[in-house]
C-alpha cells in the first residue's frame, strides 16, 4: 500500500524519503488510530472540532486553527528547526558538537528517557477520555480535545524518535507504548501518577495545571539535550505544552471565580447547596494533585538523574542560562532530609541532587497561578486562601515517603493521619459531590453554573462561537 | 561484628509466611536498616544483613516447615523485585568485605538449589518488578521464574555495562549452565542495561513463564500447589532455637564447639566435641532429640564459627582443627543417621553437615588438621581431616599423657553422603581415579586406624612421634603464616578441588579467579572506575588495554 506521507503526517522530517521510517509507521499508524478509537475521547468521532494543528515549524505554521473532523486530525512529526553549530552544553561532553545519531554508549539510558517521557502522553488522554461526554462548555470541550491530540502528537514526536534511532528494539517500545494503558492492573503507565483517575473537570484543570506543568519541566530539561534530535523535539512539544497549562490556570481560575461569587452574593461559605465548588474542596484537590506531581521528580538523590546530566543526555531546567560550570564536579545542593521526626536539610552532590533541584524550580513556578487565584479571592472580598501544601505532604517518593506529614509540614503518625487525611485530601464524598455538578452544557455559548465563563475565546474568536459541532 | 545468627520475628527485610504447603518468602528491604551506615538500601537492594535473613529463613524451612513444598519468592514492593546487592555498599566495603560477602550469597542461593533437588523443597520466583544483577541471580537459583507481563517489568544483569565487574552471584554461569540460554543471547543479555522482558525473555528462557500483573501470584500459588502436591511431606517440624554462644576476647564457644583465637599466632584453634550421652537409634528418637541431636547441634555450631570468623576475624589466616570425645559415640551418630536416611530430619541433618563441610572448604584459611590423643576423628569429624590442607597425626602418645594413641576411623559417611563442590566424596578427590586405593581405604571401614595405617592409607599427611611432634607442627604452621595470604588462598582453593567440574565449583571458581580480579582492576575499583563512581553521576574513564 503506497501512503502520501506528507499529506497524512505533516512533518519537517523527510518522511516521504526515510524508509526506515515508513516501514516503522506503517505498522504502528494502524495500531495508534485503533487506540485512538478505543481508548481516545469517548464518543468524539463524529464531531467537527475548532483545532489548532501543527502543519509546519514556522511563526504561523504551528498553530493553523480549523474545524477538523476527530479524527481526521492530522499528527504531525515536528523538531525545532536546527540551531547550527549547537553544541552540548552540560556534563562531561561540554563543548563537543550535539550528536545527531545516538551515541552506542548512551543507547539504554536515551530510550528510557524517551520511553518513560513518551508513556505519559497517551497516559494523559486515557486518564481524560470520558470528560467530553460531561463538559461544562463547547470552550471547554474544545480545550480537552486540544489538549488530548496534542498530547497525542507528543506521543508520536516520542515515537519518531525511537523509530528513527532505535531501530528493532525502539519499534518494540513504540508498540509496547499502546499496550500499557492508564490504571491498567495488568499493564500500567510507567508513573503512577498517570495511573490515577481523571474524572470530572476539577481534577482535569488540576492535572493540566500541575501534571502538565511537570511536563514543561521535564521537557525543557529534555530540551538541553546533547542529543540534538531530542532536543529538537523537546523544543517545539513545549510550544504546545504552554496551552495545556493555560487550560488548566485559568479553568481553576474560573470555578475559584464563580464559587467567589456565590459566597459574595450569598454571603455564605456553604456554597455546595448553591451548586458551585466549595474552596476547601478546591484546596483538597489541589493538594492531591500537586503532591502526587512532586514525585514525578522521583528520589532527591538520583544516580540516574545524576548520570543522564554528565553523559549530556538531560540537563536542568534551562540549562545554559545558568551561570555555573554546568559540570556540577564539587558544587553542593541543599536537599530535605527527616532527623530526628523533624524535617531538616543536608548539603548534598549538585550533581546527585538535579531531581531536587529541578522539583524546586517546578514548585516556584507552580505557586504562580495560586497567587493569580487568590487574587481573584481578593479582588472579590473573600478571606480564603488557596495554598501549595508542604512537600512532606502526601509523597510517595524520596525522603517523604516512610513518613505522614500535614499540608504546613508537620510529620505526624499513622493515627493522626488516618484520622484527619480527609480534611486534606479529597474524599469519596467530595468527589461524589463534585461529580454531581458534571452536566454537560453543549450550547454555544453556554457555561455550566459551577464555572465563570473565560475573559475570552479561542484564537480571537467570539465566546459563544459552536468550537464543537455534532454531526 | 557481624551475627549471623536472626529468628524470623527479628527479621527487617524479609517477611516469611508459611500456609501449610507452601510458603512466601517476601522481600520488602528497609532501607534504613543496612548493616553499616554511609549507604541506604534502595529499590529493594541488598547487603550481607539482608542476605543473612534468608540464609535463615532458608534453613528454617528446611528444618522448621517440612511440610512445605513449595516457596514463593516475591517482593512486597510495587515496581521492583530486587535491584541486587547495593552498590554504595559495595563500592564502600573493603576487598575482603566484598569477597566474603559474593561467597556468602553464593552459598545461600546455592542451598535453595540444594533444598529443591534433595529435599523437594522447590522454588518459585514471582517477579513482579524490575529483577536486576543480584536481583535477577536470586530468580535463577529458583526452580520457575514467572515474570509479570506488564510492558515494563525486565529482569537484567547490567553489571558489565553499568559497573564494570561481573555478576557475583553466580548469574553468568546459571544463564549458560543451568538454563541453556544460547551463548550469543546471554552475551547479548549481559550487554544491555535495560535487560530483557515480557515474551522475549520467555523466548530466551531467562523465565519459565509470564502471567498478568493482577494474576502474578495466583499464578505463582497454583504453580506451588502443583510443585507442592505429592510429595508426600512430614507434617511437623523441629525448632531450630537460639545458639548458645559466648565471645569472649580470644575465645568463642558454643556446647560442642571452642575456637580460641591466637592472635599472634594469626590462628584460630578449633576443637569440636563428640557426642555425650545415649545417642538414638531410630527416626523418633532423633526427632525428640531436635535440635539437641549432635550432628544438628554440632553442625549448626561449626556453621555459625566459620561465619563468624570468615567476616569478624580476617586476620586469622589458619584454622588448626582438633577433635575431643568419644570415638564410638560419634561413629553411632553417624550410623542413626545413615540407618534413618529415608527419615526427612535424618536427610536434612545430613544435607546440613555435607553443606557445612562445602563451606569450610571454601574458606579462604589454611586448614590444619591435628590428630592427637581423646580426639574423634570418625566419619563425620573425619571429614575435617580430610577437609584439611594438611593433617598431624600423633604416632604413639604423649609422654606426659594420659590417653592412649590417638586413632581415626572411617564410617559410610565418609563414602557418599557429604560430598563436595565437584560432586566428589573427600576420598574421591583425595584419590582421584584411583579407584584401587579407593577400595583399599574403603576395606577398613569401622575400624580404628593408628597413625601409621592412617599414613599408609594416604588419610593423614605426616605421623610425627612424641619427640617431634610439637616441633614438626609449630614450623608448619609458623612457615605458612609466613607466606602472602593470597597466594595461600589461591593455592589452596587450585589443590582442594581436583576432579570434576559442576556448576557448583564453577560459580566459586570463576568468582575467585575472574570476579576477584575485577574487583581489584582500575577500571572498576581505581579512583576513576565504574564502581568506585557509580552514583556519584561521574563517568568510568577505562584503560583500555585488554588484558
Amino acid at each position: 500500500m503506497s501512503i502520501d506521507y506528507s499529506d497524512k503526517i505533516p512533518n519537517n522530517v523527510g518522511l516521504d524519503d526515510n524508509r526506515r521510517l515508513q516501514r516503522a509507521l506503517e505498522k504502528w499508524q494502524p495500531a495508534y488510530l485503533e487506540w485512538w478509537d478505543s481508548l481516545g475521547p469517548a464518543k468524539s468521532t463524529t464531531m467537527d472540532v475548532y483545532l489548532r494543528t501543527a502543519i509546519s515549524v514556522e511563526p504561523g505554521g504551528w498553530a493553523h486553527f480549523d474545524h477538523v473532523r476527530m479524527p481526521d486530525y492530522r499528527w504531525g512529526i515536528f523538531l525545532a528547526p536546527e540551531e547550527k553549530d549547537r553544541r552540548v552544553n552540560f556534563g562531561r561532553h561540554k563543548g563537543e558538537a550535539a550528536w545527531q545519531d545516538v551515541p552506542g554508549e548512551y543507547r539504554s539510558e536515551l530510550k528510557r528517557l524517551i520511553v518513560t517521557q513518551g508513556d505519559t502522553e497517551p497516559a494523559s488522554v486515557e486518564q481524560q477520555r470520558h470528560l467530553g461526554l460531561i463538559c461544562p462548555s463547547l470552550y471547554d470541550l474544545r480545550n480537552l480535545f486540544q489538549v488530548n491530540v496534542e498530547e497525542g502528537r507528543h506521543l508520536w514526536a516520542m515515537v519518531y524518535l525511537l523509530h528513527a534511532h532505535f531501530g528493532r528494539d525502539g519499534r518494540e517500545e513504540a508498540e509496547a507504548m499502546l499496550e500499557r494503558h492508564s490504571g491498567d492492573p495488568d499493564k500500567p503507565r510507567i508513573l503512577q501518577a498517570f495511573n490515577e483517575k481523571t474524572d470530572d473537570w476539577l481534577a482535569f484543570f488540576m492535572f493540566t495545571y500541575f501534571q502538565d506543568r511537570d511536563g514543561k519541566y521535564q521537557l525543557a530539561s529534555l530540551a538541553e539535550s546533547g542529543f540534538d534530535p531530542l532536543s529538537r523535539t523537546c523544543r517545539f512539544m513545549l510550544t504546545e505544552e504552554a496551552h495545556h497549562m493555560f487550560v488548566g490556570e485559568t479553568g481553576i481560575g474560573r470555578i475559584v471565580q464563580r464559587t467567589a461569587e456565590i459566597m459574595a452574593e450569598h454571603k455564605t461559605d456553604d456554597v455546595r447547596p448553591l451548586g458551585v465548588i466549595d474552596l476547601p474542596t478546591i484546596q483538597k484537590y489541589l493538594n492531591f494533585h500537586y503532591s502526587i506531581c512532586l514525585d514525578l521528580f522521583g528520589q532527591e538523590l538520583s544516580t540516574n538523574s545524576a548520570n543522564y546530566f554528565t553523559m549530556g543526555l538531560k540537563g536542568r531546567y534551562q540549562e545554559t542560562r545558568i551561570d555555573d560550570d554546568h559540570l556540577l564536579a564539587d558544587s553542593v545542593y541543599a536537599i530535605p532530609e527527616i532527623r530526628g521526626g523533624d524535617i531538616a536539610s543536608i548539603e548534598a552532590p549538585a550533581l546527585s541532587s538535579v531531581n531536587e533541584r529541578l522539583r524546586a524550580d517546578y514548585i516556584l513556578d507552580s505557586q504562580r497561578g495560586v497567587d493569580r487565584w487568590n487574587a481573584i479571592l481578593e479582588k472579590a472580598g473573600i478571606g480564603y486562601r488557596l495554598t501549595l501544601p508542604h512537600i512532606a505532604f502526601n509523597r510517595g517518593i524520596g525522603v517523604f515517603a516512610p513518613v505522614h506529614a500535614t499540608p504546613d509540614g508537620r510529620i505526624i503518625d499513622d493515627a493522626a493521619w488516618n484520622r484527619d487525611r480527609e480534611q486534606w485530601l479529597p474524599s469519596e464524598g467530595d468527589r461524589a459531590f463534585v461529580a454531581s455538578l458534571m452536566h454537560p452544557v453543549m450550547e454555544a455559548g453556554k457555561m455550566a453554573h459551577w464555572i465563570a465563563p473565560p475573559a475570552k475565546g479561542i484564537n480571537g474568536q467570539p465566546l459563544d462561537m459552536e468550537y464543537v459541532r455534532f454531526n | 561484628m557481624i551475627n549471623f545468627t536472626t529468628t524470623p520475628d527479628r527479621y527487617r527485610h524479609w517477611k516469611l509466611a508459611v500456609d501449610g504447603p507452601i510458603a512466601t518468602l517476601t522481600l520488602d528491604v528497609d532501607e534504613n536498616g543496612g548493616l553499616d551506615p554511609g549507604y541506604a538500601l534502595k529499590l529493594n537492594s541488598y547487603d550481607l544483613g539482608v542476605d543473612i535473613e534468608l540464609y535463615d529463613a532458608v534453613q528454617r524451612l528446611r528444618f522448621e516447615h517440612p511440610e512445605v513444598g513449595a516457596v514463593i519468592m516475591t517482593s512486597g514492593r510495587d515496581r521492583v523485585f530486587c535491584s541486587g546487592a547495593n552498590i554504595l555498599m559495595l563500592a564502600q566495603s573493603s576487598h575482603v568485605h566484598k569477597v566474603n560477602f559474593c561467597k556468602f550469597t553464593n552459598e545461600t542461593r546455592n542451598a535453595i538449589e540444594d533444598a529443591s533437588l534433595h529435599s523437594r523443597q522447590k522454588y518459585i520466583c514471582a517477579v513482579n518488578g524490575t529483577a536486576a544483577g543480584g536481583g535477577y541471580e536470586l530468580a535463577l537459583a529458583a526452580d520457575h521464574i514467572i515474570l509479570a507481563d506488564d510492558g515494563s517489568t525486565a529482569v537484567s544483569l547490567p553489571e558489565v555495562p553499568l559497573l564494570a565487574v561481573l555478576p557475583g552471584t553466580g548469574g553468568l554461569t546459571r544463564l549458560v549452565d543451568k538454563r541453556r540460554v544460547r551463548r550469543d543471547r546471554a552475551d547479548f543479555f549481559c550487554t544491555v542495561t535495560e535487560g530483557i522482558k515480557g515474551k522475549r525473555a520467555l523466548e530466551w528462557n531467562l523465565v519459565d513463564e509470564l502471567a498478568p500483573l493482577s494474576r502474578l501470584m495466583e499464578t505463582a500459588r497454583i504453580r506451588a500447589a502443583k510443585l507442592a502436591a505429592g510429595a508426600g511431606r512430614p507434617a511437623k517440624g523441629i525448632a531450630l532455637s537460639p545458639l548458645n554462644r559466648q565471645i569472649t576476647g580470644d575465645a568463642i564457644a558454643y556446647d560442642h564447639v571452642t575456637v580460641k583465637l591466637d592472635r599472634a599466632g594469626g590462628a584460630a584453634l578449633f576443637t569440636i566435641n563428640g557426642p555425650h550421652g545415649a545417642i538414638p537409634a531410630d527416626a523418633e528418637g532423633i526427632f525428640k532429640a531436635g535440635d539437641g541431636f549432635w550432628p544438628l547441634a554440632m553442625c549448626r555450631q561449626l556453621d555459625d564459627a566459620i561465619l563468624h570468623l570468615r567476616f569478624n576475624e580476617p586476620q586469622l589466616g589458619a584454622w588448626i582443627l582438633r577433635t575431643n570425645g568419644d570415638t564410638d559415640k560419634v561413629a553411632q551418630a553417624d550410623q542413626a543417621l545413615l540407618d534413618n536416611a529415608d527419615d526427612w530430619l535424618a536427610r536434612e541433618i545430613t544435607l546440613y553437615l555435607k553443606r557445612t563441610f562445602k563451606r569450610l572448604d571454601l574458606s579462604a584459611r589454611s586448614l590444619f588438621a591435628l590428630i592427637e590423643p581423646a580426639s574423634c576423628f570418625t566419619g563425620t569429624l573425619l571429614e575435617l581431616a580430610l577437609a584439611a590442607d594438611q593433617s598431624y597425626m600423633l604416632d604413639g602418645t604423649f609422654e606426659d599423657g594420659d590417653h592412649p594413641q590417638p586413632t581415626v576411623r572411617l564410617t559410610d559417611m565418609n563414602f557418599g553422603p557429604l560430598p563436595m563442590a565437584n560432586g566428589l566424596t573427600r576420598l574421591e578427590t583425595r584419590f582421584l581415579d584411583d579407584s584401587q586405593r579407593l577400595a583399599a581405604v574403603r576395606a577398613w571401614r569401622g575400624e580404628d586406624l593408628d597413625a601409621q595405617a592412617a599414613e599408609e592409607l594416604g588419610l593423614v599427611t605426616f605421623a610425627p612421634d612424641d619427640i617431634d611432634w610439637e616441633d614438626e607442627v609449630r614450623l608448619a604452621l609458623s612457615a605458612r603464616a609466613a607466606m602472602s595470604p593470597d597466594a595461600l588462598t589461591g593455592m589452596e582453593a587450585n589443590l582442594r578441588f581436583a576432579g570434576p567440574e559442576t556448576m557448583e565449583s564453577k560459580i566459586f571458581a570463576r568468582l575467585s579467579a575472574w570476579q576477584n580480579w575485577i574487583f581489584q582492576r582500575p577500571n572498576a575499583t581505581g579512583e576513576q572506575g565504574a564502581l568506585k563512581r557509580y552514583g556519584s553521576g561521574n563517568q568510568a574513564v577505562f584503560d583500555r588495554k585488554r588484558a
